[in-house]
C-alpha cells in the first residue's frame, strides 16, 4: 500500500490541513517538553548520583519565582492551544448556510444516506470536490459515530435527535469512512467509503444512479397519506393547523410567550410529540405520529415541509427572505447540479 | 535532629502483624489495617492478572487486520471486561487500598485508621463485588464497553449488564467508605506535633484522592443503578422513545468517570513524591506547591467531565468551557513535574528500583499528560475522539503513570511490609523491561490513532497492521516484564535477605519502627517536632530565590 | 485538635474506649466527622436523581404536573408531618442520652421508630394505590404493565402518556431510594434501643446516638425536598 508509514491520514477536506497545523504544534510543544524533562532527568541523575553512603545534600526549600514561572509559561501556552482549537472547532461545527444536504439515519450495523436530490446509498457517499456538504444524521437504535479521518472530523448519530456534521472536499479519491462510536457486535463492520469526485464526474455518476423520488417528494406524498393536509393544507398553507409554508428558520411564537426558531429538530418533534410546544393562536388538537413513522420517512417529511415555497429550501437558518439557491462550482456541467425540488 | 546513622532503630522483637496470630481467623476477622492491606494486596493483584488475560487477548487479536482469533461478540466482551477489572477492581484500589492502608497510620504516628472495621467491611464489600462481576463474566460476560452508553447497555445488548452493574455498584461502596476512613484519620489522628504542612506529601495526595472518592462515587452507584432499573423495567429516563436522553447517561457517567482517572493517578503522585525525596535525600523542592496541587487536581478534576463528550451532540459553548478547564487541570500536573525535577537538583541520587520506576514515571506521565492536551484541545479531539490515540494516552497515564507509581512504592515500601528484601538486581532489570515494553506497546499507537484507526475495532484495514504488531510485540515484553516481581515478591517471602528496620536510611516515621511493625506500630505515640523529609537541620536550609550562582555553576 | 491531657478515666478506659484512640474527645470528633463526610456522599447519592428530575420537569411541564396532581397530597402531607415530629422525637433522644435521662431517651427513640414504620407504612399504601392505577413504569411489575385507565388520569393539555410513565419512573427511584434509607434507618433506631435498653450509653459516652441522630435528620431533610417537588409540582404550575 504505502512504501513509507505516513504520519497523518489522507487530506481531503478544507478542515484538514488546518486541524494538522495544530497537531503538529500540539506535538512540537509535547516533544520538547519531553526531551527537556528527560534531558534535565538524566542529566541530573547522573550529575548528582549518590557518591558516598551516609552523605546529605544541602536541603533546598523552594522559590516562589520558579513556581510562578513554571506556573505561568505553562498556562500562557496551554491558552494559545485552547484559543487555537476552540476557533477551529467553531469552524468545524457551525455548518455554512448554503450547504448542500445530505441525511444520514445509521443503524446497526450500517449508513444508509440519501441525497436532497433523491439517491440513496448504503455505506458510501459521493460528493463532488469544492461544494460545501451539510450531513443531518440520526440514529434508528443506538448511538453511532459518522467518523472521516480524510476529513478529520466526525459527530455522533444519537437516536432521538438530529445532529449536523458539514466538510467541504478538496481532493478527488477514495476515504474510509467509520463507525466511532461502539455500538454492538459489528462495530468494525460499519465502515464504508467516501468517494470524492471531480465535478463533473459527480454529475455523470449523479444521472447514471436513477434515484428513487427525491425526499421531498417522498415526504409530500407522506403528508397526504398521513393525513397532514387536512389540518396544514396541501401545501402547509394552513388551517387547523399552522402554516408550516417558509416555517424553517422562521422564530415561532408559542402559547405561553416563549418563540423558538424552527429547524430540522423542532419539525421532528412536532410530529412525533405534538403537545411540547403549541405555536400561539392554536389548541393541541394535533395527534402524536410516534411508532408511526420511522426515523427514514421523518427525514423525508422534513426535506418535504423545508422544500415548500417562501421557505428556505436547503438552508434552515437562513432569513426567510429570497435566499439563492446553492450556487453549482464554477467548472461543471450546467445540467444536473443538485438543486432543491424547486 | 539526629544525623542520618542514629536513624537506625534497636534490633526487632520476635513478635510483629504477620505472626502476632495465627489462623485464616485472624485474618479474616482483623481490626489491623496492615494486615487488611494485605488482604487487598491479594485480591488486587488477582484481579491484576484476570485484566491482564484479558489484554493479552486484545493484543493477539489485533496483531492480523482480520478478527480471525474470536468472533466480535467475544472480542467486545474482551475488550469490555478488561476496562472494567482494570479500572474498578485494580486501579482504583491499587494505591489507597494497599500501600495507603498500611502507611497512613504509621505516617501520622497513630495505631490504626479511624475506624478498622469498616476498613474490614470494605474489603469484604470489595470482594463482594468482585464476586458478583466474575459470576457475570464466568455466565457469559458483558459486551458493551466499560462505558455502558445508553441506549445501547439498556435496550440493545444481550448480556450480563445487570449482574456487572450490581457488582460496579457494590465496589463502589469499598471506595467510598476508604476514604471517609483516611478523611477522618487525617483530621483527627495525626500524633502530636504533626501539623499539615509536616505530613508526607504521600498524605496530600491521598487526602485529595479520598475527596474525589467520597464525592465522586455516590453519582456513578446512582447511574449504575437507574440504568440497572431502566434496563430491568423496559423504560426509563436514558430511552428516546419516552423522550428520555442517552447523552444523560453520558453526563451521569463522566462526572465521576473523570474524576475517578485522578483517584487513580493522585496516589501515585504520592508516591512518586516519597521516592522522589526520599532517594535524593532531599526535601520536595516546593512542599507547599506539591500539597496544594493535589487539592487543586481533585477540585478541578470535577469541572471538566464534558471533554469526553466534543463530539456527542453537546452544545458548543459548553464544548469550550470544558476545553478551557481541562487545560486549566493539567497545570497543577505540570508543577508537580518541575517541582519533581528541581528536588533532585544538588541532590544525592541513588539508582535503587524504586528511585527507577519514579523516574520512569516522571517522563511517562508528562507524556501522558502532555497528550492529553491533544485532546482537551477540542479541534483536534474532533479528530481524534474514539481513536487509538485516546486509549496510548490513557494508558501512558493509567500504565506509564499509575502502575509505575505503585510498583515504585510496593518496592520502597516492601522491606517494611513483609520484612524482607526483595533481590534488587532483577527490581531493576524489570525496571528496565518494563519501562522498554510499555513504550513499545503504546507509542505506536499514537500514530494510529491520528491516522485513524478507531477503537475496539475487531477488525481493521490492513494499513494499520504494523502499528499493531509492534504494539503486540511490546505488549509482550511488559507482560514478561510484570510476571518477574510476581515471581521475585513471593520468592522474597521466604528466601529473601531480613531486612533492618531503616533499609534505606531515612527520617520517616513508619522508618522509626520495626520491619515489620508490630501489631500497634509503635511502642510509644511519637511527638513530631521535625519537618517533612527532614534529612538535615532546618537552619541548613537554603531558598532559592533568584538565577544566582548556585545554577550558573552547571 | 488532639488533646492529650490523660485523665483517670482514660488511662483505664472508658469500657468504649477503642484501643487505637487516645481518648473519647478523639473518638467522638472521629465518629462525628466520618458520619458528616458520609452525609455528603448520600447527598452526591440523591442529586443524581434530583438532576434527572430537574431536566425532565423542564422538558415536560405539562405532563409532571398531570402526574402531580394524581398523587395523593393528603397522604404525603401527613407523612412530611409524620417525619418532621419523628425528627424532633430523635432530637429530644439525643438530649435525654447526654443528660443520662435513660427512660425519657429510650422512650423517644422508641417514639422515632414507630414514626418512621408510619412513613413507611403510607408509603406502601400509596405504592399500592399506583399499583392498582397501573401506574407503575415499564414491565417491572410482570401482569402490570404502565397503562392507566384514561380517567383515572386527568392529562393537561401537552402532556404525553410516555412523559408521565417518566414522572413516575423518576417518582419510585426517588422516593423507593428514600423509604430503603427509611429502613435502614429504622434498623439503626432498633439497634440503638436495644443497646439503650442495655445501659451501654451514658452522658460520657453517647455519639452513637448523636450520629445516628445526624443520619435520621438527613434522611428527613431529603424528604422535605422531595414532598413538594413530587407533590406540590400541579399546584405550582397552576398558579404560575
Amino acid at each position: 500500500m504505502q512504501s513509507w508509514i505516513p504520519l497523518v491520514p489522507d487530506s481531503a477536506s478544507t478542515f484538514s490541513w488546518k486541524v494538522d497545523a495544530l497537531y503538529f504544534y500540539l506535538s512540537g510543544v509535547t516533544l520538547f517538553f519531553t526531551l527537556l524533562i528527560s534531558a534535565v532527568l538524566i542529566f541530573f541523575a547522573i550529575r548528582y548520583r549518590r557518591r558516598t553512603p551516609y552523605e546529605i545534600p544541602r536541603p533546598i526549600a523552594g522559590s516562589h519565582k520558579l513556581e510562578t514561572l513554571w506556573t505561568v509559561i505553562p498556562f500562557v501556552i496551554a491558552m494559545t492551544m485552547f484559543a487555537w482549537g476552540a476557533q477551529l472547532y467553531f469552524q468545524q461545527y457551525k455548518p455554512p448556510q448554503n450547504a448542500v444536504e445530505v441525511y444520514v439515519v445509521g443503524k446497526q450495523w450500517m449508513w444508509k444516506l440519501q441525497h436532497a436530490t433523491g439517491q440513496r446509498e448504503i455505506n458510501e457517499l459521493h460528493v463532488p470536490v469544492g461544494r460545501k456538504i451539510k450531513l443531518i444524521m440520526t440514529s434508528e437504535d443506538v448511538i453511532h459515530d459518522f467518523f472521516v479521518p480524510a476529513f478529520r472530523t466526525k459527530a455522533d448519530v444519537v437516536p432521538g435527535r438530529y445532529t449536523t456534521l458539514w466538510f467541504e472536499a478538496t481532493k478527488p479519491g477514495q476515504y474510509h469512512l467509520f463507525c466511532a462510536e461502539y455500538c454492538g457486535m459489528n462495530h468494525s463492520g460499519m465502515i464504508g467509503s467516501v468517494y470524492v469526485m471531480e465535478p463533473r464526474e459527480f454529475d455523470n455518476w449523479l444521472a447514471g444512479n436513477t434515484s428513487s423520488s427525491t425526499p421531498a417528494a417522498a415526504g409530500q406524498q407522506l403528508f397526504q397519506t398521513l393525513g397532514c393536509a387536512s389540518c396544514h393544507g396541501a401545501n402547509g398553507e394552513g388551517g387547523r393547523g399552522p402554516t408550516l409554508a417558509g416555517l424553517v428558520g422562521r422564530e415561532t411564537p408559542l402559547e405561553g410567550g416563549q418563540t423558538v426558531r424552527a429547524d430540522e429538530a423542532y419539525i421532528r418533534e412536532s410530529i412525533l410529540n405534538p403537545g411540547a410546544k403549541i405555536v400561539a393562536g392554536f389548541t393541541p388538537i394535533m395527534p402524536t405520529f410516534q411508532g408511526q413513522v420511522t426515523e427514514d420517512q421523518l427525514v423525508q417529511l422534513v426535506a418535504f415541509i423545508k422544500s415548500l415555497p417562501g421557505g428556505t429550501g436547503t438552508t434552515p437558518g437562513a432569513s426567510p427572505a429570497s435566499t439563492p439557491l446553492p450556487s453549482p462550482p464554477v467548472s461543471s456541467s450546467p445540467s444536473g447540479s443538485p438543486t432543491e425540488n424547486r | 535532629m539526629q544525623p542520618i546513622e542514629s536513624f537506625e532503630v534497636p534490633a526487632p522483637p520476635k513478635v510483629n502483624y504477620i505472626n502476632a496470630q495465627y489462623g485464616l481467623k485472624s485474618w479474616l476477622l482483623t481490626k489491623d489495617h496492615k494486615r487488611i492491606a494485605l488482604l487487598y494486596l491479594g485480591s488486587i493483584t488477582f484481579f491484576f492478572f484476570i485484566g491482564g488475560i484479558y489484554a493479552m487477548m486484545i493484543r493477539l487479536e489485533l496483531l492480523t487486520p482480520q478478527g480471525d482469533l474470536v468472533q466480535s461478540a467475544t472480542y467486545n466482551k474482551v475488550f469490555t471486561q478488561h476496562g472494567i477489572i482494570m479500572i474498578f477492581f485494580f486501579l482504583i484500589p491499587s494505591i489507597p487500598a494497599t500501600l495507603g492502608n498500611f502507611l497512613i497510620p504509621m505516617m501520622i504516628g497513630a495505631k490504626d485508621l479511624a475506624f478498622p472495621r469498616i476498613n474490614l467491611l470494605s474489603w469484604y464489600i470489595y470482594l463482594a463485588g468482585g464476586v458478583i462481576t466474575i459470576y457475570a463474566l464466568l455466565a457469559g460476560g458483558v459486551d458493551t464497553g466499560w462505558t455502558f452508553y445508553t441506549p445501547f447497555s439498556t435496550t440493545f445488548s444481550n448480556s450480563y449488564v445487570v449482574a456487572t452493574g450490581l457488582g460496579i455498584f457494590i465496589t463502589g461502596f469499598s471506595s467510598i467508605l476508604t476514604g471517609l476512613n483516611f478523611i477522618v484519620t487525617i483530621h483527627t489522628m495525626r500524633a502530636p506535633g504533626m501539623t499539615w504542612f509536616r505530613m508526607p506529601l504521600f498524605l496530600w495526595s491521598h487526602y485529595a484522592t479520598s475527596l474525589i472518592m467520597i464525592l465522586g462515587t455516590p453519582v456513578i452507584a446512582i447511574t449504575v443503578l437507574l440504568l440497572a432499573f431502566e434496563r430491568l423495567s423496559g423504560v426509563g429516563i436514558f430511552n428516546p422513545a419516552l423522550g428520555g436522553d442517552p447523552v444523560l447517561f453520558q453526563h451521569l457517567f463522566w462526572f465521576y468517570s473523570h474524576p475517578a482517572v485522578y483517584i487513580m493517578v493522585l496516589p501515585s503522585m504520592g508516591v512518586v513524591s516519597e521516592l522522589v525525596a526520599n532517594f535524593s535525600r532531599k526535601n520536595i523542592f516546593g512542599y507547599s506547591f506539591v500539597a496544594f496541587s493535589s487539592l487543586a487536581i481533585a477540585v478541578f478534576g470535577f469541572l471538566v467531565w464534558g471533554h469526553h463528550l466534543f463530539v456527542a451532540s453537546q452544545s458548543v459553548y459548553a464544548g469550550m468551557i470544558f476545553s478551557f478547564l481541562s487545560f486549566a487541570v493539567a497545570i497543577p500536573s505540570a508543577i508537580k513535574v518541575f517541582n519533581w525535577t528541581a528536588t533532585l537538583y544538588k541532590s544525592s541520587i541513588s539508582y535503587d528500583t524504586p528511585m527507577l520506576y519514579a523516574l520512569g514515571f516522571i517522563g511517562l506521565f508528562t507524556i501522558g499528560g502532555m497528550t492529553g492536551l491533544f485532546l482537551a484541545s477540542l479541534a483536534v479531539d474532533v479528530h481524534l475522539s474514539d481513536t487509538y490515540f485516546v486509549v496510548a494516552h490513557f494508558h501512558y497515564i493509567m500504565v506509564g503513570g499509575a502502575l509505575m507509581g505503585y510498583l515504585g512504592g510496593l518496592h520502597y515500601w516492601w522491606p517494611k511490609i513483609s520484612g524482607r528484601m526483595y533481590p534488587e538486581g532483577w527490581g531493576r532489570f524489570s525496571a528496565l523491561v518494563i519501562f522498554v515494553g510499555f513504550n513499545l506497546t503504546f507509542l505506536p499507537q499514537f500514530i494510529a490513532g491520528y491516522l485513524g484507526m478507531p477503537r475496539r475495532y475487531h477488525a481493521y484495514p490492513p494499513e494499520f497492521q504494523v502499528f499493531n504488531v509492534l504494539s503486540t510485540a511490546g505488549a509482550s515484553i511488559l507482560g514478561l516484564g510484570m510476571l518477574i516481581p510476581s515471581i521475585y515478591f513471593v520468592w522474597s517471602m521466604r528466601y529473601g535477605k531480613h531486612a533492618e528496620p531503616n533499609p534505606w536510611h531515612l527520617p520517616g516515621l513508619e522508618w522509626r519502627t520495626q520491619s515489620p511493625p508490630p501489631t500497634e506500630n509503635f511502642e510509644v505515640t511519637p511527638i513530631v517536632t521535625w519537618e517533612a523529609y527532614e534529612f538535615a537541620p532546618p537552619e541548613e536550609t537554603e531558598v532559592v530565590g533568584k538565577f544566582g550562582p548556585e545554577l550558573e555553576r552547571i | 485538635m488532639i488533646e492529650s491531657h490523660a485523665t483517670t478515666q482514660d488511662i483505664h478506659g472508658h469500657p468504649a474506649l477503642q484501643h487505637h484512640f487516645e481518648n473519647m474527645e478523639q473518638q467522638r470528633e472521629a465518629g462525628t466527622i466520618g458520619m458528616w463526610v458520609f452525609l455528603v456522599t448520600e447527598i452526591m447519592f440523591f442529586g443524581g436523581m434530583f438532576l434527572a428530575y430537574a431536566l425532565y420537569r423542564n422538558f415536560f411541564p405539562a405532563a409532571f404536573a398531570s402526574a402531580s396532581n394524581h398523587l395523593d397530597i393528603t397522604l404525603g402531607a401527613v407523612n412530611t408531618g409524620v417525619l418532621i415530629v419523628s425528627s424532633f422525637t430523635m432530637a429530644l433522644a439525643v438530649y435525654f442520652t447526654q443528660v443520662g435521662n435513660r427512660r425519657p431517651q429510650i422512650l423517644c427513640l422508641v417514639l422515632t421508630l414507630i414514626l418512621g414504620l408510619t412513613f413507611l407504612g403510607i408509603k406502601a399504601v400509596e405504592y399500592h394505590e399506583k399499583y392498582t392505577d397501573r401506574l407503575i413504569p415499564g414491565h417491572l411489575i410482570p401482569g402490570a404493565s404502565f397503562g392507566p385507565e384514561a380517567h383515572a388520569l386527568h392529562l393537561l393539555p401537552g402532556a404525553t402518556l410516555p412523559q408521565v410513565e417518566m414522572f413516575y419512573w423518576i417518582y419510585f427511584a426517588m422516593t423507593g431510594m428514600h423509604a430503603l434509607h427509611m429502613i435502614i434507618g429504622a434498623g439503626l433506631l432498633t439497634f440503638l434501643i436495644v443497646y439503650s435498653i442495655k445501659g451501654r450509653f451514658d452522658p460520657e459516652y453517647h455519639s452513637p446516638v448523636e450520629i445516628i441522630g445526624l443520619y435520621w435528620h438527613f434522611v428527613d431533610i431529603v424528604w422535605i425536598f422531595l414532598f413538594p417537588l413530587l407533590y406540590l409540582l400541579g399546584r405550582h404550575f397552576e398558579h404560575g
